[in-house]
């Protein structure tokens, strides 16, 4: 059940996270297109168009919330009852159709976006600790803080409230917190939309780094997928913890020396890892069942 | 789901002639509906076969696959090579794919079925990406990557020159000497997929097929009762992969090519979508699941706006365009905006498919005085 749950909406609200990317993108680049807005405001319109990607989080948020407690009033809570391969199932059939609306409306290719001009290049991270020659993008230094705070938020959010712990505990036993006189459907519900704005506000933060086609999301709900059956599923911690490993184990893999050594070795990686976790340890690096 | 049925041999042959002569006049329903052409026919077989094959291991047992699509990839990779290094006859060429893909199947199965429901998905899924992504660096040597394997003039082919056969300019597969393509490929795939179908129906009818089902409606109780779920579910497993790897053979047969999208998970969900969109645990639900897709797929793509208004001619012209403009999404390049939104209602309203609802419709109207029927059935 807490397994089920945590993995559907996962997944789900990665697909969606492209379409709000999407929505929001083709938002702000419509103001492109119309250059009045930079003859009205002056200087302000040009920094709207210049900020279209930290300012369409704004039109995210709302956005994916109202598309996360539709998508669970209207389908997902028909299934909790479902067996696994059905939530599955179900989950592939909305991908399908999601992506294929956003194809519908923003066309098949890739929509690029670039960062707000300050933070577009790249930090000379070096010259902080001494070490000259080390640059990192500014924009993805500045993902990384913004998704660290995000895990500390729903972290916080989960373990450190009331609704929290309700939650929590609902998904151990829906049935005993309903007796309780809780109304769990609801709060179920509300959980369900936040994790699609989270999913969502990821997603835009994230066009700078890949610009998004409608095509992004299925590539997403593989690789989430296995990144939450790695981490355990039901579990905050271990799925960030097995988004870090799997990430660095990409990376490192894709080094020459290593490709060198096994070919092949990046193409494959993150499978073996997931067989190997599944194998010998199914619950996951950090899941409880 | 109507998964276990009481029948008698009469039954099923009975069901056996009539699928035989609905597979083998295809041409002719074929073109009532546009599909009338033998490339199209070829594809209605052989992911026909692929789902009857996917349906044992899913339909029946429970468990569900997401990988099979690797199996499908080995078949046509092993059919190729049979092609390129032995003879350009189709027979050896599907028997090594089967060999193949069973083997491998085996290997897989062996791995994934250690652990069950969404586990044993992600696994398979993890091994056939992993497949799909090897085939396409990696295995370069032996898949050809990104161009594709393909069968070329000067491929050695021992047995077509022990045996003083010269191969013609682009080499097609043939069956001692006749030429696997247009409809004789179709008739090829089709005999094979009645075979196929005739060894599913066994396999249903035998105490397997009851074990299989059991495994899916309680395993526990079956641990009870002194059966091994384990051999039986890779039984069942290794089968429906060899009915994957001869529907990729065959694939090769009828274009002497194989490339590693065949591999690729979208492959593999297409399946799935086959076998729940027509019925689920059924006999003839998958063929008529993976007959609808591929139709979509062929047909429907090709349906565009000024083919949508010649159809709604009739009609007062403000009325037309209204229409073409509701409708053009759902066609045409959109066509998988259909597939999704009929694959969803499925799954939410007919768990067990169209063929549900055709039967739930039939009950509707002959027995109607009998309610209880439908339980019986096991339907509801």
């Amino acid at each position: 059940m807490l397994g089920a749950f945590v993995a559907v909406s996962v997944e789900k609200v990665l697909t969606i996270g492209n379409k709000v990317r999407d929505e929001s993108v083709t938002f702000f680049e419509a103001y492109k297109e119309v250059p009045y807005l930079e003859i009205w405001f002056g200087d302000t319109g040009a920094a709207i168009i210049d900020w279209s990607v930290p300012l369409s989080i704004l039109v995210a948020i709302p956005f994916m919330l109202a598309v996360g407690i539709a998508m669970e009033r209207g389908l997902i809570k028909h299934f909790y009852k479902r067996e696994h391969a059905d939530q599955i199932l179900v989950t592939f059939g909305l991908a399908i159709v999601i992506g294929e609306i956003i194809k519908a409306n923003f066309g098949a290719n890739a929509i690029p976006q670039g960062a707000p001009d300050i933070v577009a290049g790249s930090a000379n991270v070096g010259s902080l600790i001494g070490l000259d020659g080390i640059v990192y993008p500014w924009w993805r230094m500045i993902y990384l803080a913004f998704s660290l705070t995000i895990i500390g938020g729903v972290f916080a959010f989960l373990h450190m409230t009331t609704f929290g712990m309700v939650v929590r505990a609902g998904m151990h036993d829906r049935e005993m917190v309903g007796l309780l006189g809780i109304n769990i459907e609801k709060r179920f519900t509300i959980v369900f939309g936040l994790a699609a704005v989270v999913a969502g506000i990821a997603g835009v933060m994230y066009t700078p780094i890949l610009p998004p086609d409608y095509n992004m999301g299925m590539e997403f709900l593989v690789l989430s997928f296995v990144v939450v059956v790695v981490g355990g599923m039901g579990s905050l911690g271990g799925a960030v913890a097995a988004g870090f490993l799997l990430g660095i184990l990409q990376s490192f893999a894709s080094l020459t020396a290593i490709k060198a050594l096994l070919p092949g070795i990046d193409q494959v990686i993150l499978y073996l890892v997931a067989v190997a976790i599944l194998l010998f340890r199914p619950r996951g690096l950090l899941g409880k069942d | 789901m109507k998964t276990i049925e009481l029948s008698t041999p009469k039954r099923d042959l009975i069901i056996l002639v009539v699928f035989s002569i609905i597979v083998l006049i295809a041409p002719l329903w074929g073109s009532l509906i546009g599909a009338g052409y033998p490339d199209l026919l070829q594809r209605f077989a052989i992911f026909g076969l692929f789902a009857v094959g996917y349906n044992i291991l899913f339909g029946l047992t429970g468990y569900l696959s997401f990988g099979h699509a690797a199996f499908l990839g080995v078949g046509s990779y092993v059919t190729v090579w049979s092609f390129k290094l032995l003879t350009m006859n189709a027979l050896p060429a599907i028997a090594f794919s089967v060999v193949f893909s069973g083997l491998f199947a085996l290997v897989i199965g062996f791995i994934c079925l250690r652990r069950t429901g969404i586990y044993f998905s992600i696994l398979t899924l993890a091994f056939a990406q992993m497949s799909y992504n090897l085939a396409y660096s990696v295995l370069t040597p032996i898949t050809q990557g990104e161009t594709g394997l393909f069968v070329l003039n000067d491929d050695p082919r021992v047995i077509d020159g022990a045996l003083g056969i010269v191969s013609a300019e682009n080499p097609l597969a043939s069956l001692f000497g006749i030429t696997l393509d247009g409809y004789e490929g179709f008739y090829f795939c089709a005999v094979i997929l009645i075979l196929g179908f005739w060894l599913s129906l066994k396999i249903f009818r035998s105490p397997f097929g009851m074990k299989l089902v059991a495994i899916k409606t309680n395993q526990t109780r079956m641990e009870y009762t002194g059966f091994n779920h384990r051999p039986y579910l890779l039984a069942a497993f290794v089968i429906s992969g060899m009915y994957a790897g001869l529907a990729g053979g065959l694939l090769a047969v009828v274009d002497p090519i194989a490339g590693a999208e065949r591999m690729q998970w979208t492959a593999s969900g297409e399946v799935v979508l086959m076998t729940i969109l027509g019925g689920l645990g059924t006999m003839f639900g998958p063929i008529i699941g993976a007959v609808t897709i591929k139709y979509m797929e062929n047909i429907f793509s090709g349906i565009n706006d000024t083919l949508l208004a010649s159809w709604f001619e009739f009609l007062p012209e403000s009325i037309t365009n209204l229409i073409v403009t509701i409708v053009s999404p759902f066609v045409g390049s959109g066509w998988h905006l259909t597939l999704g939104l009929m694959f969803m209602m499925i799954m939410i309203f007919l768990p067990g498919g169209m063929l549900e609802g055709a039967q739930k419709i039939n009950a509707k109207i002959f027995n109607k005085n009998k309610p209880e029927q439908l339980e019986k059935d096991g339907v509801a």
